[in-house]
């Protein structure tokens, strides 16, 4: 790691080697980091909000927590706000704190599936492009700039209607579509570090190209990576919502936030609150924790507020 | 932006005619016979080779002539720009009244980093935009309009001076939408300039912090600042898809909403191709800005 290397190069001619040795994990970029991150106490606690998230979801993803929410029960259709059913129950007399617990789980893998998506397609062209430059890098820029200047509400809705509505097609299409950003910060870093000492120092050891740029440059682009993921996962929820307005999100079928806001639009006349106020809460809870733990993480992994 | 160009109207020409399955089959309908699904080819001109219909797709391009809707049988020009108007009497107000409001509203909360109101600023922002944006159209239209009876629930009048009374609620909605993320991105750039050497200097000299940030620091973010905005521009355009159609307001989102729902393919695509061009020119036009507001810069 560059940070790591100066770090060392700086204290081996005073210190006994050893001592840097053994330094040296802990003065690295991500020991930093996750001191300072530790120190900021609304990213620790949007940390630990997005577990209990990860938590309730995985618990009824395996059927512990509302195994039964998408059974209907014609009988109690739009039942307001009672103990029984928080939130109430909708026009199939389900509960729809169920419902909201359900769509955890559609919410969290189509933001993982679709960040990770996002983030492999925008690491791995961002590396090759800044690593090889020349043609390979022109090609992967028109790439991006293609993909960068159709409009997601354009591009997204294309996309999906092409492959058809469902949780599969949504994490592609929005994956397919958001790795831009990625890949030009990774370039950009790409290009910064193939010249460095360190890369040098592996060449001169005999490392080929795919040590040097995996092995070697990327652990030391990572943190964008990380911060990458987090808005990705922020956005592919917020997208999910509007495909699913538009007819193209997830299957009705399937519990989730975008379509219970979706039924919504038709229930606030009667008046029925139910389902835009679980969803809304569900999705408000989950995201500002995960952009109060991206803008700490952030500032944890920023090089410039080193030692502040 | 030649080589742009082409990618746009091939990634586009793919994902519809070669990938979306059979054009002519999902204009026919379901009920159609194959003979009937043979005749619409012939006339949309999809029995001709690939590479033909996307010659045929780049000449309509580059002749403005994008055919005719399948839905509405109208000119897709004539659609645009009968829809131009009423989507930018929606935008451009909410767009620029946006931009002034947040730009000072940055400069306040720089002005005042590390306090409690700069750190406020930044959560709230944040808490804006954990919100879906369908949540706000939704919820405000119902409590101004539907509830509190404010505002029409949704129509338009034709004369741009009758239709500001259907414009007002829909601007604000846009206004709130845009305030979380232009304050965070005018706070970057902003935050970016407060730490310069010649702020510095300027302290140093013993200049008034306000007179700092009004003169020396405000000046200078407005070169990234104006980037910003430009690069935002298509905006006007495209950003407000969901509120026209909300409000039935008769522009570009609501056209394209509709022509998503139809399947209407030479709609989407003629859409697709012109907002890429928009895009394009604007981002043209920022670095050209630049190289005028910056001297540092040269093209090239």
């Amino acid at each position: 790691m560059s940070q790591t290397a100066d770090t060392v190069s700086s204290t081996l001619p005073s210190q006994a080697l050893g001592a840097a040795m053994s330094s040296r994990e802990r003065n690295s970029l991500w020991w930093d980091a996750l001191r300072r991150f530790k120190k900021n106490k609304i990213g620790v606690i949007s940390f630990f909000v997005i577990m209990l998230y990860i938590f309730v979801g995985l618990m009824a993803a395996v059927g512990i927590l509302y195994p039964d929410a998408q059974v209907p029960n014609q009988a109690e259709a739009y039942t307001s706000f009672s103990w029984a059913h928080p939130f109430g129950t909708d026009i199939f007399g389900r509960d729809i704190l169920g419902r909201a617990v359900h769509g955890i789980v559609t919410a969290i893998s189509i933001g993982l599936l679709a960040s990770t998506l996002s983030l492999v397609i925008g690491l791995v062209l961002g590396a090759v492009a800044g690593y090889f430059g020349g043609k390979i890098d022109g090609l992967v820029v028109w790439l991006y700039t293609t993909v960068d200047s159709i409009p997601y509400i354009l591009l997204i809705p294309s996309l999906t209607f092409v492959l058809g509505r469902g949780l599969i097609n949504v994490f592609i299409a929005v994956g397919l579509t958001s790795w831009v950003t990625t890949a030009r910060l990774v370039r950009g870093e790409f290009f910064k570090h193939k010249n460095r000492d360190y890369v040098m120092a592996a060449h001169a050891i005999g490392a080929g190209d795919r040590r040097k740029i995996f092995g070697h440059i990327l652990p030391n682009v990572a943190h964008i990576a990380f911060v990458q993921f987090g808005l990705g996962f922020v956005a592919a929820i917020k997208i999910e919502v509007i495909l699913s307005y538009l007819g193209l999100g997830v299957d009705p079928s399937q519990p989730s936030w975008g379509l219970m806001i979706d039924d919504a639009k038709n229930e606030l006349a009667r008046p029925f609150w139910g389902n835009l106020t679980a969803a809304t809460l569900f999705m408000f809870g989950l995201i500002l924790s995960f952009n109060l733990f991206n803008d700490a993480l952030r500032e944890a992994l920023d090089p410039k507020m080193k030692n502040k | 932006m030649i080589p742009i160009l082409i990618g746009v109207t091939l990634l586009t020409f793919m994902l519809f005619n070669v990938f979306g399955g059979d054009p002519a089959r999902r204009f026919a309908g379901k009920h159609a016979t194959p003979e009937q699904v043979q005749t619409i080819r012939a006339e949309l001109g999809l029995d001709r080779s690939l590479p033909e219909q996307y010659l045929f797709f780049v000449k309509q391009i580059v002749t403005v002539d994008y055919g005719r809707s399948w839905a509405s049988k109208q000119l897709i020009s004539t659609m645009i720009s009968d829809g131009l108007g009423a989507t930018l009497s929606l935008t451009a107000p909410a767009f620029f009244a946006s931009i002034f409001f947040c730009i000072m509203l940055a400069l306040f909360s720089v002005y005042g980093r590390g306090t409690i109101l700069d750190r406020g600023t930044v959560v709230v922002c944040l808490a804006l935009l954990s919100i879906s944006s369908l949540v706000y159209i939704l919820g405000l239209q119902y409590l101004l309009a539907f509830q509190g009876g404010i505002f029409p629930i949704s129509g338009w009048d034709p004369s741009w001076t009758g239709r500001w009374e259907y414009l007002t609620l829909p601007w604000i909605i846009l206004f709130v939408l845009s305030l979380g993320p232009n304050i965070l991105i005018y706070r970057t750039v902003i935050m970016d300039e407060a730490f310069q050497d010649y702020v510095r200097t300027a302290r140093a000299k013993g200049l008034a912090e306000r007179h700092i940030f009004a003169k020396h620091i405000l000046k200078n973010a407005m070169i990234p600042i104006i980037t910003v905005i430009v690069i935002e521009m298509p905006f006007l355009i495209t950003g407000s898809v969901l509120i026209e159609n909300f409000f039935g307001i008769p522009g570009l989102g609501g056209t394209l909403i509709k022509a998503l729902n139809d399947s209407d393919f030479p709609t989407i695509k003629a859409f697709t191709v012109i907002s890429a061009l928009v895009y394009m020119m604007f981002n043209l036009l920022a670095d050209v800005l630049y190289s005028v507001v910056d001297p540092r810069v040269k093209l090239g």
